[in-house]
């Protein structure tokens, strides 16, 4: 989907993204990871071109982002920011329609399109539609602003960051939110943060970057067992390292098919970490475990975890 | 409600004061000449203070019309990329046109184009762009980062970004440089009677010349409520837009 090929970035004599390469395939939630100033948001923004390179070259689905105009390739990409940027003189369907309306859309296509995303986002339309971003909480505001990055159905979302400036408990939601969209619409998005956990729980593959480079490319329970050097694992943290792994592991890997436990079932799709947590709050070493459509297939026992 | 928000708004009753005192100062006549007793006449008759109001208002409109128009559009250009450079030598610049008295520029315009209306735009025109320049500027510099890089982002050409985003977010702030400005050219374009413009200003000079103190008052308070007026018309419009912006 996105082929970043040997990217370099300086201001001056600093060079903030040094020979960069990465491949992001489609339906990818690929996270750049670092502290700032190692180059990830520099490294975002030259996908959309909001900065240009200086040498190296990135393309999308197969086509050189250079030879697209610059407006056209913009309104393909979703973009969401930590300041979110709504335009405050425009209501949040305003907002929302900015990129399809740009495109042209018929506005009955917009309309429909924007009470869409608004259920999506589970932001009733007959109330929000009309309001104007200062009226909105600030998770809100971040709802609309990912909503409006998602307006025109762009195959790839830029996201800097977004969650970054709200509150814990929101940012909890949000991020829910987010993995529930990837796993539903299987965009590509390429997500940028400096907060370990976010990307363990969002993340198909982790980008650790510092100083302009990527230090170590991998899923995230890799980046947790094999970090490739001491960069990386004092970034990870020793501290609760094993809490971190039980969260980035899935139950299905360590399911016990068939046999059966009493209880409220666990879903197959939930961390060990969750398992764990249920286990010690009902004090037993065993949870039935169900799947999607809520059949009981088997047991998770507190053995398993540490397996 | 409406009604009586409308009653208690200092525009109307100002603008009642300004308009019965602009259509009949001969009202007056009796109180002026108990208070002036060896004046003769003691209300201004060269012109009717009308016709008077109307050339200084049509000064002042055309003046600050093109102040606007051209201070706006400078302002507009040293906020973009390509402009950037000459956005100090812009400001600077604006700041010498202020310094100028108004009176040394209608010296200096005369010669160059002659008595009358013309001078005195000139001079209004100069004066007035500081504010709107510096205004601009700031209303334009003043549109969160964060908007202006989503706007980018999103793929809003250079042209949306400014009609869609910047000069609406910009507007309550240019509106209250155009208001100073306005404001500061109507007490300036008296001084255009001095060379030959009709303002309210020409009773004043009269006047003072034929030393006749009632002239005086007249023109002075009819160019204090004109300047009133027109201030609270625009604060009235910045409101407005405040409003717009905000809900």
């Amino acid at each position: 989907m996105i082929e970043i090929d040997k990217v370099t970035k300086s201001y001056g004599d600093r060079r903030v993204v040094d020979s960069l390469s990465l491949t992001v395939g489609a339906g990818e939630l690929c996270v750049l990871l670092g502290s700032s100033g190692c180059g990830k948001s520099t490294t975002l923004r030259m996908i959309n071109r909001l900065i240009p390179t200086d040498s190296g070259s990135i393309r999308i689905g197969g086509e050189d982002i250079t030879l697209v105009p610059v407006e056209a390739l913009r309104r393909r990409i979703g973009y969401a920011i930590q300041s979110i940027g709504l335009f405050p003189h425009w209501t949040v369907e305003d907002n929302i329609a900015t990129v399809p309306r740009l495109l042209k859309w018929p506005e009955a296509r917009v309309c429909d399109r924007v009470g869409e995303l608004l259920e999506l986002f589970r932001l009733d339309p007959a109330t929000y539609r009309d309001k104007y971003p200062h009226q909105l909480s600030g998770g809100e505001q971040q709802r609309v602003g990912v909503a409006r990055a998602l307006a025109a159905d762009p195959e790839l979302l830029l996201m800097d960051e977004p969650f970054a400036a709200v509150d814990p408990i929101t940012r909890d939601a949000l991020q829910l939110e987010l993995a529930h969209i990837h796993q539903t619409t299987g965009k590509t998005i390429v997500f940028v943060t400096h907060d370990i956990e976010e990307a363990l729980r969002l993340a198909t593959r982790i980008a650790i970057m510092d100083s302009g480079r990527i230090v170590q490319l991998g899923p995230p329970f890799e980046i947790l067992e094999h970090p490739a050097n001491d960069f990386v694992r004092d970034f990870v943290g020793h501290q609760g390292l094993g809490l971190k792994l039980l969260s980035v592991r899935r139950i299905a890997d360590r399911l016990r098919r068939g046999e059966t436990a009493e209880g409220e079932p666990l879903a197959l799709d939930a961390s060990l970490g969750e398992a764990l947590s249920a286990m010690t709050t009902r004090h037993t070493d065993r949870l039935p475990v169900s799947d999607a459509e809520g059949r009981r297939i088997g047991v998770i026992a507190l053995g398993d975890l540490v397996r | 409600m409406r009604g009586g928000r409308l009653l208690g708004s200092p525009v109307l009753w100002v603008g009642l004061l300004f308009a019965a005192l602009l259509l009949r100062m001969d009202a007056l006549r009796p109180l002026l000449e108990r208070a002036f007793p060896r004046v003769e006449p003691v209300i201004y008759n060269r012109d009717s203070f009308l016709a008077l109001f109307l050339s200084q208002l049509g000064l002042v409109a055309t003046a600050s019309f093109a102040a606007s128009l051209v201070g706006i559009s400078v302002a507009v250009f040293v906020t973009r990329p390509a402009g950037r450079d000459f956005r100090a030598m812009v400001e600077a610049l604006a700041t010498v046109g202020q310094t100028f008295p108004p009176a040394a520029v209608l010296a200096i315009a005369v010669p160059m184009v002659g008595f009358g209306a013309r001078p005195t735009v000139i001079a209004l025109f100069l004066y007035g762009l500081l504010p709107i320049i510096e205004n601009a500027i700031a209303g334009l510099e003043g549109v969160p980062r964060g908007v202006r890089e989503a706007a980018e982002g999103m793929g809003l050409s250079g042209w949306q970004r400014l009609y869609q985003v910047d000069l609406p977010l910009a507007a309550p702030v240019i509106l209250a440089g155009i208001r100073v400005s306005v404001t500061i050219a109507i007490g300036t374009a008296t001084i255009g009677s001095t060379v030959g413009a009709l303002t309210l200003g020409t009773p004043i000079f009269d006047g003072l010349v034929a030393n006749k103190l009632p002239f005086v008052l007249e023109g002075a308070v009819l160019v204090a409520l004109f300047a009133i007026l027109t201030d609270l018309l625009f604060a009235s419009l910045e409101r407005r837009l405040r409003l717009a912006a905000a809900d």
